[in-house]
């Protein structure tokens, strides 16, 4: 484990590829959930514990968890990094390791209640990081994003019993095993305020109750919850090797995350692109467009072939720019939508949905492949379509 | 006459209670097995020269005809074989190299046998292609790393990409090459038109293009070999795609004699030589002693066509094919196809077909890994050749990482071949594997192309149950999902090599 003390060297980088390796994934069928407030205006975490325990028995309580964007406003230029510790030697061994390679702002114990349906729980501590001077000069051809998502992969192959599950700007994922509405509970969310909330709760069918394994799945600021089964999985992984990123925890989730991480921060194509990367329509259709749509539909699912996410799904995205809810091409998954106002609202079930919104403007059921696409208003908007 | 010690293959019997004396036999035997004896008014056969063809046998109206395997044993010896014991009778007797058509008929593993597929049950609800969409569109050639978009003022995107030719297959099966030459006209016109029909690509081999395929022309991928026949920069440029043949799977190493016979007028103009010559293809292209100079021709190919047409590469799975392959795609193919040890062919040296090169299953799983490792794997499309039976084995080769594969054998034993592996002969009972107009007349093109057609619908539609099975419903994603195979009896090291785990994992 000494390697792991030292910086990470060129083996760690995105733009190095990945030796194949044999493919893993889970699989879970679950509950979902999220809600967007446009205008950046707060809410606490109460609302959205009692949405996704609305879906209680879509879960077995093997896992549950949230995303909040927007909670740590006093060190938001800093990455927040949640880590899970098994046990002390790990903590000890990452945080001489964090020292090494980043300047750490903020260090504390993660906040949370006396439950005592939560068992087995692991040390759980966050930091605020930022890249040193030292690193970021050796690789001065790569962004902060670059080095931390380095570091984050590193960390969690290489030192036994530590975990990073969250590692974004002004963001957290808080996450473990039980059933999703106690995860709630115990990391006292009704104290966090954020203006973006999605929640999970989980229901897997051959994983043993790891905290690491419970979604939200979160690198950078992107954190992912999902309902379903990635049977593309294996031609996912190995596509995204080509681009550098490791795929290391045996969850078809993390593809997800990385995928939008690869066409939206590293290939900046606009978020419905990204969509249409994913859940591409289908060449009959593709043929029917205008000709310069077409073109572009055709080339993108050309390129884009490995980033087809194909199984059924329901997901939601979200990250610092907002928030996407999308369902496989078919729609073999359940996902409602509804907007009120500057709010917009996604859930597996309708029930979940009208507990968070009882009077919404327009509620709808999204089609397959057609995403719902929230956007904070102060992040500068993109349009699609050629 | 017999020939010392020569022992028939075959001991073909007639049924005296049956046989009618209508001698249609006699007829569609082109290696004179069946011979009417004038003055006993009797059909009599000589089982020596039977080939096992089966053509008497299928169009006898009375069902006389039997064909049996040679029973003459020899006393059982597990390492000198009735074949290699034989192989020597013929060899002292003629002193020549043997010679075999199609492919490599040993008893090796096929691996494909050995792999199984995946199908939902429960967290993943399987998919009817009855009922929903799927997908089978191919599109082979290079692509780019990334889509480049061009923002305007009001930020609205339009493409940027300018996408690098490629080849737009409604399903991943395309015909082999198969020269015009080696095989018969209508045969080739039969294979031109049944890809047409499907959305896919035939290859016409390196017998040149004759000028009636052209209107097929966009269905077609020519292909430059060492014996350059045909090549000229129209045939180039009104196909889809160039072959640059480096190696067949059948004969990996040596080159291909079409003997003299076989050059008939029509072959010789569509060649561009010599009527009555033997077309003689060296081994080496004589211009590419190494990866550079490979590299030169490709784009020789790619000037020569304005880079309009996907440049393929077509090499033979031979130990260091990964490494070949990597070297390919950096000299700037645009796909690479790979030809396993199993591929078929119109002659090769019997020792050279059953003992040089490597099973396709391998190579391809070692190709795909190399080009994956090294980050080039989206420059080049892997097009897997070398013996597909069945649709199992073609879905099967597209988990493992392939984009498309050849059929070659397949598609001859669609238009009626019993795989005799006399092709080499010219005398194929079938009409396929002959220039001989006595026999090429037997081969009826639109039954043929039918015939083919079929084929490759029925072997899509079996992929589509397949996919929807897996619970995809786009090619794409099983594409080198090598997590949707599972091994059975195979060793770690195969395991390792294919990428896949064992069934139970
Ligand atoms: S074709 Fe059949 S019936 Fe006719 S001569 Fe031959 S064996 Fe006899
Ligand atoms: S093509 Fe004709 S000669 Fe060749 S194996 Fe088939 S039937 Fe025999």
């Amino acid at each position: 484990m000494d390697d792991a003390q030292t910086i990470p060297d060129d083996q760690w980088r995105p733009d190095r590829h990945q030796k194949s390796q044999r493919d893993e994934k889970d699989q879970s069928g679950c509950a979902i959930c999220g809600l967007l407030n446009e205008d950046g205006s707060l809410v606490d975490g109460g609302l959205i514990i009692r949405a996704i325990a609305n879906m209680h028995d879509r879960s077995n309580g093997l896992g549950g968890g949230f995303a909040a964007y927007g909670i740590y406003p006093q060190w938001k230029s800093w990455y927040a990094f949640h880590l899970m510790f098994d046990h002390d030697a790990a903590r000890r061994q990452t945080e001489s390791y964090l020292e090494t390679v980043f300047q750490v702002a903020h260090q504390e114990a993660i906040p949370t209640a006396h439950l005592e349906v939560i068992r087995q729980r692991p040390i759980l501590v966050r930091y605020f990081l930022l890249p040193k001077e030292e690193l970021r000069a050796r690789h001065y051809d790569l962004t902060d994003d670059d080095i931390v998502m380095m570091n984050v992969m590193h960390i969690n192959k290489t030192i036994d019993g530590a975990f990073v599950f969250s590692s974004g700007r002004n963001m957290g994922c808080f996450k473990g095993v039980g059933y999703p509405e106690d995860i709630g509970r115990f990391y006292r969310l009704d104290e966090y305020q954020a203006h973006l909330w999605t929640a999970h709760g989980r229901f897997p069918t051959n994983t043993t109750g790891w905290w690491g394994g419970a979604h939200p799945f979160g690198i950078l600021d992107w954190a992912v919850v999902h309902n379903g089964e990635v049977s593309s999985y294996g031609k996912n992984r190995s596509y995204l090797a080509n681009f550098g990123y490791q795929c290391t925890m045996h969850t078809d989730t993390e593809v997800i995350g990385y995928l939008f991480d690869l066409l939206v921060r590293k290939h900046h194509l606009p978020i419905e692109m990204a969509c249409q990367a994913v859940a591409p329509p289908l060449w009959s259709r593709i043929e029917q467009m205008p000709p310069a749509e077409r073109q572009l539909l055709q080339t993108l699912r050309i390129i884009y072939g490995g980033a087809l996410l194909n199984g059924p799904f329901s997901i939601v995205v979200s990250h610092a720019g907002g928030l996407i809810g999308l369902n496989d091409r078919i729609k073999l998954r359940p996902m409602v939508a509804a907007r009120r106002g500057a709010s917009l609202y996604v859930a597996s079930e309708e029930a979940a949905l009208r507990l968070m919104c009882p009077s919404p403007d327009l509620i709808w059921r999204p089609a397959g492949g057609v995403p719902v696409i929230g956007r904070l208003q102060s992040q500068p908007q993109e349009v699609s379509v050629a | 006459m017999r020939k010392w010690l020569v022992e028939p293959d075959f001991i073909l019997t007639r049924d005296p209670d049956r046989c009618i004396n209508c001698q249609v036999c006699v007829r569609q035997c082109a290696n004179d097995v069946h011979v009417h004896d004038e003055e006993a008014d009797l059909v009599q056969s000589d089982s020596e020269k039977c080939v096992g063809c089966h053509r008497c046998a299928a169009l006898c109206p009375t069902q006389a005809i039997s064909i049996e395997k040679a029973s003459l044993e020899f006393r059982p010896n597990g390492n000198w074989t009735a074949d290699r014991i034989r192989a020597v009778y013929k060899q002292a007797e003629g002193g020549g190299i043997l010679l075999s058509g199609m492919g490599n008929d040993q008893t090796l593993p096929v691996l494909w046998d050995h792999m199984v597929l995946n199908a939902s049950q429960v967290t993943n609800p399987s998919i009817d292609p009855l009922r929903e969409p799927m997908e089978l569109v191919t599109y082979l050639g290079r692509k780019p790393d990334r889509l480049e978009l061009n923002r305007d003022a009001n930020g609205k995107v339009s493409l940027a990409t300018e996408l690098a030719p490629q080849l737009r297959l409604e399903t991943p099966i395309m015909f082999s090459a198969m020269s015009y030459g080696s095989i018969s006209y209508n045969a080739s016109f039969s294979l031109a038109r049944a890809a047409q029909a499907a959305g896919t690509f035939a290859n016409t081999g390196e017998g040149g293009l004759h000028k009636d395929f052209r209107p097929y022309a966009k269905n077609l991928i020519v292909q430059v070999a060492s014996g350059r026949f045909g090549v000229d920069p129209d045939y180039l440029n009104v196909a889809a795609a160039v072959e640059i043949k480096i190696g067949q799977g059948a004969k990996p190493g040596i080159g291909g004699h079409l003997p003299a016979e076989k050059v008939d007028a029509q072959v010789s103009a569509t060649r561009m030589i010599p009527e009555r010559t033997d077309a003689l293809s060296p081994a080496p292209h004589h211009d590419i002693y190494s990866i550079e100079d490979l590299r030169q021709l490709i784009y020789g190919i790619k000037e020569a066509t304005q880079y309009t047409k996907p440049v393929c590469v077509k090499i033979s799975a031979v130990h260091n094919v990964a490494a070949i392959a990597s070297g390919a795609v950096r000299a700037g193919a645009d796909i690479v196809a790979i030809d396993g040890f199993r591929g078929g062919t119109g002659a090769a040296p019997t020792v050279i077909r059953d003992n040089v090169g490597i099973p396709i299953e391998l190579a391809l799983a070692a190709v795909d890994a190399r080009l994956r490792d090294e980050g080039i794997r989206h420059q080049a499309s892997i097009v897997a050749a070398g013996s597909f039976r069945s649709s199992a084995d073609v879905i099967k080769a597209i988990a493992l990482g392939a984009d498309a594969v050849y059929i070659g054998t397949a598609a001859l034993v669609a238009m009626g071949c019993h795989l005799c592996q006399k092709c080499y002969t010219g005398k194929c009972n079938w009409g396929i594997a002959t220039q001989d107009p006595m026999l090429t007349k037997r081969l009826n093109a639109d039954v043929a192309t039918r015939r083919l057609s079929n084929l490759l619908r029925g072997w899509s539609l079996e992929i589509k149950e397949m996919l929807g099975g897996m619970g995809i419903n786009a090619i794409e994603s099983l594409r080198g999902n090598r997590e949707h195979l599972r091994g059975i009896a195979l060793s770690d090291r195969d395991l390792n090599i294919l990428g896949i785990k064992a069934a139970g994992e």
